[in-house]
C-alpha cells in the first residue's frame, strides 16, 4: 500500500527542468531505492518531499497518506514522521552529540540517546559529549545523524547516499541501522548510485532526466543501471526535441 | 545584612551551595566593597584592601606551586545601584600552576557599574587560567568594564574565557591585551548572548613577540532584537615560527546588528597568522537539519545558538 506518492511533479530550478512530470508511489514498510546518474533530480525529489527552502513551488502533489504535503513546513513534514538524511550533514559548532540526539528522539531519556548511538557502532561514553563539529570526521557525524533518526523513530526516512564518506567497517553498521528502520516499521528511500547499496532495497525507481525510466526489483533495475546508466552519456538535460 | 546572608545570596544568585566548597578550595567572595568570604590554601597568597569604591587585590601563586583545584572568585552587587571597582594583580611565579573560577553576579540591576583592573604576569613555564562568568539580572541595567593587561612569560601558558549567556548583558566593554614571549600559548575566548538593547564591545590583543608564541582569540556572540556587538581583535606575529588565529562567529536575528574588525599583522617572515569571521543568521542547513527532526524554527535557533554558546 501506498504511504507517499508523488503525482506529476515537475520542478524547475533556475530555468531547468530538474523533475519532470514524475509520478512515484512508495509502499509503506518497504525500503526503496532512488538511482540513477548524477543530475538525474534524486537528491531533488527528496528535498522537494522534504519541503527546504528552494523546493517549495512545483506543479503537481505530494500525498502522505492521502494528505497533500503542498504549503506544509519542514517541521510539520517532520511531526507528521517525514525525515531526511543529508549526503553531507551539517556541522553544529559547540552543539553536544547528546543534545543534538535528544532533540530529534520521541523518547528523550538518556537510554534511548545511548541506544541509538550503539546501534550505529559508536561508544556513547566516548560521543555523547563530542560536539556535532569539525572535529569528527564526516563519516562520524553520518552516523550520529542516523543514531538521531533512529530516535526520532519516523515513518519516512528519505536518505541521501547512505554510504557517502563511510568506510567500508562502518558500511555494515549503516545497512544493519536501515534494517532496524525497517523492523520499527519505518519506510526508506535510499538515493544512490552505489550498487552496495541498492542491494540494500527491496524495490528501486530509476530516474533520468527529472523522469523515471523504470521501476522494479532491485535485480532488474540494478542490471539496466550497471549496464546502460553508468556507461551512458546522456547530458541529463532534455534535448531540443524533448525540450519542445 | 551580615556578611553570611550576602554571602548565601550571592551563591544563590549563581545556583551555588557556599558551604559546597571543601577545605582544599581556596576562595574570596566580595560584594560591593566588602570581602564577605575569604580561604586560603598552602601556596597562595591573596592580600585584599577594601576600598571606598571596591578592592585592590594582590594574588601571588609562589613558585613551582601547584594549586590542585580551582580557586573560586565571586564579585558581586546585590542591591539594584552601586559601583564595584576591582583592582586586581597575579603574579604567578615561575613553573607555578592555577585556574580561577569567577562568578560576577549582579542579579537586580537597575543601574549597577562593575569595573575590572587586572595586571597579570604569568611566569616562565607556568599556567594560569581564568574562567568568568557573568550572571545579571533581566533588566539590562549593568555597565561592565574588564581591562586586563596581561604578560606570558617564556614557556607559560594563559587561557582566559569570558562567558555571559545568563541574564541581560547591559553594556559590556572588554578590553584585554596580551603579550606572549617565547614558547608561550595564550587562548582568549569570550561567548557572550545580548537581547533587548544590550550593547557588547571587545577588544582583545595579543601580541606574539617571542618565536614559538601561539595565540587564538575566539569570540560567539549570538543578537536578539535590538542589540549591538563590535568585536575588534588583533593579533600581531613578531617573532620566528610564531602562530595564531583570530576567529569571530556572531549570529544576529531581528533587529540587532554585529560588526567585527579582525585585524592580523605579521611583522616576522617566519610567522604566521589566519583569520576568518562569520556574521549573519542561522545557517539554513543547520536550520533543516533539526527542523526536519520536528523542531520549529524558534526551537532549532535556540538550540543552534546554545550550541555556539556552549
Amino acid at each position: 500500500m501506498g504511504i507517499l506518492e508523488v503525482r506529476d511533479v515537475t520542478l524547475e530550478l533556475g530555468g531547468r527542468k530538474i523533475l519532470d512530470h514524475l509520478t512515484i508511489d512508495f509502499w509503506d514498510g518497504h525500503i526503496h531505492a532512488l538511482v540513477g546518474p548524477n543530475g538525474a533530480g534524486k537528491t531533488t525529489l527528496a528535498a522537494t518531499i522534504m519541503g527546504l527552502s528552494g523546493y517549495q513551488h512545483f506543479s503537481g502533489d505530494i500525498v502522505l497518506e492521502g494528505q497533500s504535503l503542498k504549503g506544509v513546513p519542514v517541521d510539520e513534514r517532520a511531526r507528521r514522521g517525514i525525515t531526511l538524511a543529508w549526503q553531507e550533514p551539517a556541522r553544529f559548532e559547540g552543539l553536544p552529540v547528546r543534545s543534538f540526539i535528544r532533540a530529534a528522539a520521541k523518547d528523550k531519556s538518556e537510554l534511548v540517546c545511548r541506544e541509538s548511538l550503539q546501534q550505529v557502532g559508536l561508544d556513547p561514553e566516548k560521543y555523547l559529549v563530542r560536539a556535532v563539529d569539525k572535529t569528527l570526521s564526516g563519516g562520524e557525524r553520518k552516523r550520529i545523524e542516523l543514531a538521531s533518526i533512529l530516535a526520532m523513530r519516523p515513518r519516512i526516512v528519505l536518505m541521501d547516499e547512505p554510504d557517502s564518506g563511510i568506510d567500508v567497517a562502518a558500511l555494515d553498521r549503516i545497512f544493519a541501522a536501515l534494517k532496524l528502520l525497517k523492523s520499527q516499521g519505518s519506510t526508506v528511500i535510499l538515493i544512490t548510485h552505489s550498487a552496495a547499496v541498492l542491494r540494500q532495497a527491496e524495490h528501486a525507481f530509476l530516474l533520468c532526466s527529472g523522469r523515471l525510466l523504470d521501476k522494479g526489483s532491485v535485480e532488474k533495475i540494478s542490471g539496466y543501471f550497471e549496464e546502460k546508466c553508468i556507461a551512458c552519456e546522456h547530458p541529463n538535460v532534455p534535448g531540443p526535441l524533448e525540450a519542445a | 545584612m551580615s556578611g553570611e546572608h550576602i554571602l548565601r545570596e550571592i551563591y544563590n544568585s549563581i545556583g551555588q551551595d557556599p558551604h559546597g566548597l571543601g577545605p582544599d578550595v581556596a576562595r574570596l567572595e566580595v560584594h560591593e566593597n566588602r570581602v564577605v568570604g575569604q580561604h586560603l590554601v598552602p601556596g597562595l597568597e591573596v592580600n585584599v584592601d577594601e576600598r571606598p569604591q571596591g578592592i585592590s587585590a594582590t594574588i601571588v601563586v609562589k613558585e613551582g606551586v601547584v594549586i590542585a583545584k580551582p580557586v573560586h572568585l565571586c564579585f558581586g552587587i546585590l542591591p539594584e545601584k552601586g559601583l564595584q571597582e576591582i583592582k586586581m594583580s597575579v603574579r604567578m611565579e615561575d613553573g607555578a600552576r592555577a585556574s580561577i573560577l569567577a562568578h560576577c553576579t549582579f542579579p537586580n540591576a537597575v543601574e549597577v557599574e562593575h569595573r575590572m583592573d587586572a595586571e597579570i604576569v604569568v611566569g616562565k613555564g607556568a599556567e594560569y587560567s581564568y574562567f568568568e562568568r557573568h550572571v545579571h539580572g533581566p533588566k539590562g541595567g549593568v555597565l561592565v568594564l574588564p581591562k586586563a593587561r596581561v604578560t606570558v612569560l617564556e614557556g607559560g601558558r594563559f587561557k582566559t574565557e569570558f562567558e555571559l549567556i545568563r541574564g541581560r548583558v547591559g553594556r559590556i566593554d572588554i578590553d584585554y591585551e596580551t603579550v606572549c614571549h617565547a614558547h608561550s600559548v595564550m587562548e582568549m575566548l569570550a561567548r557572550i548572548l545580548g537581547r533587548g538593547d544590550d550593547s557588547i564591545r571587545i577588544r582583545e590583543s595579543g601580541k606574539l613577540v617571542g618565536e614559538y608564541a601561539r595565540g587564538l582569540l575566539t569570540t560567539h556572540i549570538a543578537l536578539r532584537d535590538h542589540a549591538t556587538a563590535r568585536i575588534e581583535n588583533m593579533l600581531r606575529a613578531e617573532g620566528a615560527y610564531s602562530r595564531g588565529h583570530v576567529d569571530c562567529k556572531e549570529v544576529v536575528q531581528d533587529a540587532a546588528v554585529a560588526s567585527a574588525v579582525p585585524m592580523v599583522e605579521v611583522v616576522h617572515p617566519k610567522a604566521h597568522v589566519t583569520h576568518e569571521a562569520a556574521i549573519g543568521s542561522v545557517d539554513s542547513k543547520q536550520l533543516e537539519t533539526l527542523m526536519s527532526r520536528g523542531l520549529t524554527e524558534d526551537e532549532a535557533v535556540d538550540l543552534i545558538i546554545q550550541g555556539l554558546l556552549q
